[in-house]
């Protein structure tokens, strides 16, 4: 059945424009992320490093959708992604892994302490667990003031058996708060599947048990992705009350540079596990589909990938001309 | 200048700055309908609402969570641990999280938040119930760290505290709720932090102290004036910053120091001051600085030992004898 592109838009189906946004936003993540190893083995960035390669679809499904600023995004440490999809330079996330002055952070954050304020992007956290509670304060400051902003709080599968995020839901479901949780369910926390670790492996159960409604969905695949944030955000602007995705996803790399290495993940899961879930890599997916659809033309393809490429270097170049923090610069910050 | 008593005086200055503000809040755990375990928010639910009171179910880590989250959007949250005991359960959120967030973002991300509540020893209400930390949050950079010890200074400190943008520890002390004194009414008086105050004059020997032990130091300078020793007694108001040149101005007079307080000895704010008066002071002292502080004991229950386990005025007197000896 033929839709014209204004008909699909009104409801809520993507333009071939958006369609192709998402897809550039997906690779230039992934190549990213497949550059930082190198800058790490070559001395330059030190400390932890988690890539998000697979997981592409959680944010690109996610965060173009929001109002940045005025809606606020959280995340972990696994968040070079989220920073770049809240619109911060390449450069300025590149130079914060090197540990530069002209990094997001001032080269005073590191990897895991991406941040970018001036688009509501609030931070990646060390701590596992650690933005749920933050989110709650966010949640409250955005209710306490009015308007229909909304919080946007990523997570994991591991952190779900923190104290604190149950703390923290009971009360965001008791206060009816407007916090979208995307649940980044990539089946391990660290080494430790979910079957291993989890008694009751249904975290949308979790979230229902603390008044909070929610729904499970394929974070593999960017266009389901979109589709229920959508009507979740919607929903979450119309009702101001929270609600929770679990996004069931895989990362096609180690949990960070620790087990990568050696590639260590194998001692916790094994090649043809990650092959079968590289089947569904959600970048390929939607290549698939643009393709099947005639949406893309083979030379449109190979320009996203040429500027992704040329974006990446650029990136990495700057931040490797760029100075470190000069050493009187140590006790700045520490208090306002 | 009105007469009240420490708990009113904080209840003013929360009313004040909460009318002053709209951004500023309370939360924590029966603050709102319950008035206060201790009435510092007595009345306040009633004159400001549930949105600007709001009663939090029994979560320290959500509390923090909320209180940080909160400041870093740019509200001014005075959260409430109903005992610094309790706090514990959100260390994470506080050291990992409020004190460290304005650094790791290089001052692009702010957290005016105050973290407020009694501390340390009640009568008899045993170990878990009894503990002063604040050396630990001392010890973390990014916190202020604020111990009022009369109801003028709790009115003038915690106004501070909520008008600074930094995240504060405010540390009160239960048995100080009842202390009356006067207290200045204009609403927009403050105390500057890292300002300590010398209460009381005098020229043999320096007192340092802060909450419920400043009180006792003021006992102990009277007790020694009838022998002839002059006590000059210095209420540090906060801990961090901390005051060093006031510290060091009064040694240059006195030429000794006692530091008095709750908290266990060992690994103690007196054992920091001690060593910057060593460090920047070492020519003036004419005798080593003495330290009257807590038993390093978890607290006792039995009376006898929890009053054995925590100074007394005679063991500053004691103190300041061994400084002159």
């Amino acid at each position: 059945m033929a839709k014209t592109i204004a008909e699909r838009s009104a409801r809520g189906e993507l333009t071939r424009d958006e369609l192709i946004d998402l897809y550039r936003l997906m690779l230039r993540i992934r190549r990213m992320e497949e550059s930082v190893y190198q800058k790490f083995h070559e001395g330059k960035i030190g400390g932890y490093l988690h890539r998000y390669d697979g997981q592409e679809a959680l944010v690109a499904g996610v965060i173009p959708q929001l109002r940045l600023p005025g809606d606020y995004v959280l995340c972990t440490y696994r968040d070079h992604a989220h920073a770049l999809a809240c619109g911060t330079e390449m450069r300025a996330i590149m130079a914060e892994l090197l540990g530069r002055a002209t990094g997001c952070a001032g080269g005073k954050g590191g990897s895991m302490h991406l941040i970018n304020p001036d688009r509501g992007f609030l931070g990646g956290d060390g701590i596992v667990g650690g933005p749920v509670p933050i989110s709650l304060g966010v949640g409250y400051a955005l209710k306490y003031r009015g308007g229909d902003n909304i919080c946007v709080c990523y997570f994991g599968d591991g952190a779900m058996n923190q104290g604190g995020v149950h703390e923290a839901l009971n009360m965001v479901g008791l206060y009816k708060l407007p916090i979208l949780y995307v649940l980044e369910n990539n089946q391990y926390a660290m080494g430790t599947s979910v079957q291993r670790s989890t008694g009751q492996p249904d975290f949308v159960l979790k979230a229902k048990a603390h008044g909070i409604e929610g729904e499970r969905v394929d974070g593999m695949n960017v266009l389901t992705m979109h589709e229920v944030a959508r009507r979740a955000i919607e929903r979450i602007r119309k009702t101001g009350e929270a609600y929770f995705l679990q996004a069931d996803c895989y990362r096609f790399v180690g949990h960070g540079i620790g087990d990568d290495n050696t590639k260590g993940w194998m001692f916790y899961r094994t090649e043809e596990e990650v092959q079968k879930w590289r089947q569904r890599d959600p970048i390929l997916q939607l290549q698939k589909y643009l393709q099947e659809h005639s949406l893309i033309s083979a030379e449109e393809l190979d320009q996203i990938e040429q500027e992704a490429r040329a974006e990446v270097a650029d990136a990495i170049a700057f931040a490797e001309n760029s100075p470190e923090p000069p050493l009187d610069s140590l006790y700045d910050h520490v208090y306002v | 200048m009105a007469r009240m008593r420490y708990n009113q005086a904080l209840r003013l200055a929360l009313a004040e700055e909460m009318e002053r503000d709209p951004n500023v809040f309370i939360c924590g755990e029966d603050v709102g309908q319950y008035q206060g375990t201790y009435r510092v928010t007595e009345g306040l639910f009633q004159q400001f609402g549930p949105r600007r009171v709001l009663d939090t179910p029994i979560s320290e880590i959500g509390i923090a969570g909320l209180a940080t989250g909160a400041a870093m959007v740019g509200l001014r949250p005075v959260a409430e641990f109903m005992t610094w005991s309790f706090a514990l359960e959100a260390m994470d959120q506080l050291v990992n999280h409020a004190a460290k967030i304005t650094y790791m973002s290089s001052g692009r991300i702010h957290c005016p938040v105050v973290f407020r509540g009694p501390a340390g020893v009640g009568t008899q209400l045993s170990a878990q119930h009894s503990q002063s930390l604040e050396s630990w949050y001392a010890h973390t950079p990014g916190f202020k760290v604020v111990v009022p010890s009369t109801p003028a200074d709790a009115k003038g400190l915690l106004k501070a505290a909520i008008r600074d943008d930094n995240p504060v520890i405010f540390m009160e002390h239960a048995s100080l709720y009842g202390l009356a004194g006067e207290v200045p009414e204009d609403p927009d008086f403050t105390l500057p932090l890292g300002v300590a105050s010398v209460v009381r004059e005098g020229s043999d020997v320096t007192l340092i102290s802060y909450l419920r032990c400043l009180h006792l130091c003021l006992k102990a300078a009277e007790m020694l004036e009838k022998e002839n020793i002059s006590c000059e007694v210095i209420d540090l108001r906060t801990l961090v910053p901390l005051d060093v040149d006031a510290l060091l101005r009064s040694i240059k007079k006195t030429h000794r120091a006692v530091v008095v307080h709750d908290e266990w000895r060992n690994v103690s704010i007196s054992a920091e001051i001690a060593a910057r008066l060593y460090e920047q002071g070492y020519d003036e002292l004419d005798a080593p600085v003495e330290r009257v502080a807590g038993a390093d004991v978890p607290m006792p229950y039995a009376r006898n030992l929890e009053r054995a386990a925590i100074p007394n005025e005679n063991e500053i007197v004691a103190a300041v004898r061994r400084t002159l000896a």
